[in-house]
């Protein structure tokens, strides 16, 4: 059963916009920290074994009660992409692989090890983009509902076209959530972060929509236990795609969360942060 | 002031009804509905206007460019300007299209371009645009890398009407070896440049540069924009160091005259609203794709523009001053009172627009021709 509900990353839920009372949902810390160039706000809490938890289209400005779960066991870093909400937006980056070689860049800074990389969405895409590259620091990797491939005729929804409304109801399946959701009207300084992260990600996704036409060559590479997870009922990146994640990346799981849309870290955070945890304890006891 | 007579071509044949089952006429609109022997017919008639025009006293003619609509039956804009290039003998010929960014080989403009100035013996206006939202949707071109892409297009253009060819380009989006304009344009050193937008600050401050000067017209705005925007150009000049001139200025805009207001009004009203409620409709993720403008100039037009999805109605557009209709002395009059107040030096009149029969844009088309522009004409020396 789905964990009461909270607004979607980038809608407050107690975090950005609402700084002050940061507190109050776990104990975590904002950190800007400056890599190759671009100053990139960070959010840190929990001790343990490092996780880097990497957002989806819809930014990181909240802490969201996924994420403190998650703290219970790890030390969790929760990033927002350079030009997605408070990091800046640098001259460099033009495409998903300058992402890529930017948290190779923060790995590097922050001397990271044996991380637990977890990515929804674009930033599953991301962590899949960093991983074949070099899983060197990685000990693990969790794609959820990743785009980055495209398989011919498994369409994915058109993110660009549809309006606020439509969008909130192809995100969730629970028509509860998608009704609170959309009672939520936003503030201003929302409505500009929204505003930002979407031009990033048009400029990262809008074409090739949502994939990069050579990944798919080098996911074998990958050499990390991976976990692919996925909603049954995504209507954004269609579930059909987690079997093609599977097949390229070598001994790869797929699990599929059942009464579930495009973002289970949000509709189904105690499912969600399970079979994160459940998958990490397994693979890196 | 220099008069065009500024054609859209819309599928006018559009079943009305299609917006109980489509948001827009753009982009996602089957193209089941459009008939191949209707098209054949409006294309031939629209020309058929076009040429009217040249014969009746206007200065130029404008064609445009749009993509995978109702609203303007031009994705290829060189193909009208191409036909009229020898249909037509006075008028200059202006494209207010090509959609730059769109294009992986702006060097096809160049080329393009230069063929139709020097068949015309110089009549061609050479329009650059980036396009409206909805064309990046269409052709799949990326809208957050469109400014950047329009900048490098632009150059390349220029130096290929410009310097000797053959020479090496390196760009970011656009690289080539031997970059060898063969025809050069027949206008030394190319023909004059017309930058059309709905006003990007961006835009303005680009076009008003004195390495630049060109003409920048605003499209289809409340005539108080229009006053905002105009100023901008001028203020940009003056940080410059230079005056511009209301040749550097042109205004777009739906026209239609009959013999009295009264006519007028009762003639154009369903079709101008037809143009703004059918063809023009679009929702705002359509129009205004991520990344098509700065974010400051993107929460300005968001809030300009909010009506855009909303029905219009023809009070609504006179009254913004979006749509000059009536007799022939109230458009000549409301013509000149905006003139001497804002300044600009090129009236592009829509005479055609929506669902406006060919009977009533000849009418209005004359009406514009006989009683309108030698009203102008005859101050021309004392405004020169």
């Amino acid at each position: 059963m789905a964990m009461s509900y909270t607004p979607p990353v980038g809608q407050s839920a107690g975090g950005d916009g609402t700084r002050g009372n940061e507190r109050q949902m776990s104990d975590y810390r904002e950190t800007f920290e400056t890599i190759a160039g671009c100053r990139t706000r960070i959010m840190r809490a929990g001790k343990g074994r490092p996780l880097m938890f990497l957002h989806g289209a819809r930014g990181a400005s909240a802490f969201a009660p996924f994420m403190a779960k998650l703290a219970e066991n790890f030390e969790v870093f929760v990033p927002e992409h350079p030009g997605f909400g408070g990091s800046d937006m640098p001259e460099w980056l033009d495409n998903i692989g300058d992402l890529a070689y930017f948290y190779a860049d923060m790995f590097d800074h922050f001397g990271l090890k044996d991380l637990h990389l977890v990515g929804t969405s674009l930033g599953g895409w991301l962590a899949a983009e960093i991983a074949v590259r070099n899983c060197g620091p990685l000990a693990s990797l969790s794609l959820v509902a990743p785009a980055g491939l495209r398989v011919k005729g498994l369409r994915k929804a058109d993110i660009f076209l549809l309006s606020p409304e439509q969008t909130v109801r192809h995100l969730f399946h629970d028509e509860k959530i998608v009704e609170a959701a959309l009672a939520h009207k936003p503030t201003e300084a929302e409505s500009d972060v929204e505003l930002k992260n979407k031009l990033i990600m048009a400029k990262l996704a809008w074409e090739p929509r949502l994939f990069n036409p050579h990944l798919h060559k080098w996911l074998h590479r990958i050499s990390v236990p991976t976990l692919v997870l996925w909603g049954a009922q995504d209507r954004i990146i269609p579930s059909g795609y987690g079997p093609e994640f599977q097949r390229l990346i070598p001994g790869a799981r797929l699990a599929i969360i059942d009464q579930c849309g495009h973002l289970p870290h949000m509709e189904q955070a105690d499912a969600f942060t399970a079979s994160i945890t459940g998958f990490i304890r397994e693979v890196a006891p | 002031m220099k008069f065009f007579f500024f054609h859209l071509m819309p599928y006018a044949d559009l079943d009305p009804s299609y917006d109980e089952k489509y948001d827009s006429a753009w982009v996602t609109l089957p193209n089941s509905y459009y008939d191949r022997k209707k098209g054949h017919e409006l294309y031939n008639r629209y020309l058929d206007e076009i040429e009217y025009a040249d014969t009746v006293g206007f200065d130029g003619v404008c064609v445009n460019e749009h993509h995978a609509n109702a609203y303007g039956m031009m994705p290829i804009p060189g193909i009208m300007a191409g036909a009229l290039s020898r249909r037509t003998s006075n008028v200059q010929i202006a494209v207010l299209g090509r959609a730059l960014p769109l294009l992986n080989n702006p060097i096809t403009v160049a080329e393009e371009y230069a063929m139709l100035d020097t068949i015309t013996g110089g009549r061609l206006i050479a329009g650059f645009v980036r396009g409206i939202g909805a064309e990046y949707h269409s052709w799949g071109v990326n809208p957050a890398i469109s400014h950047e892409r329009f900048h490098e297009a632009h150059d390349l253009i220029i130096q290929a009407w410009t310097r000797e060819g053959p020479f090496p380009f390196e760009g970011k989006h656009y690289n080539f070896e031997y970059v060898n304009c063969w025809p050069r344009p027949f206008q030394e050193p190319h023909p004059p440049i017309w930058i059309p937008s709905q006003g990007s600050t961006e835009t303005i401050e680009w076009a008003a540069h004195p390495d630049r000067k060109y003409v920048y017209l605003q499209t289809f705005s409340p005539v108080a924009a229009l006053a905002r925007y105009m100023k901008m150009y001028r203020d940009v000049a003056q940080r410059h160091g230079y005056t511009a001139s209301s040749s550097q200025l042109g205004w777009s805009v739906p026209t239609y005259i009959a013999e009295t207001d009264e006519i007028a009004y009762r003639e154009a009203k369903p079709h101008i609203e037809a143009f703004l409620n059918k063809f023009l409709r679009m929702p705002r993720e359509m129009l205004l794709p991520p990344g098509y403008l700065s974010l400051a100039s993107m929460k300005g037009v968001m809030a300009a523009k909010a009506a855009l999805s909303e029905k219009q109605t023809i009070d609504t557009v006179i009254e913004k001053g979006m749509f000059m209709c009536g007799s022939p002395k109230t458009v000549r009059e409301r013509i000149e009172k905006y003139e001497s107040e804002i300044g600009f030096g090129y009236y592009l009149a829509n005479l055609q627009f929506g669902t406006l029969p060919h009977e009533m844009v000849l009418k209005s088309t004359k009406l514009f021709a006989e009683e309108v522009i030698p009203h102008f004409r005859k101050r021309l020396p004392k405004a020169a």
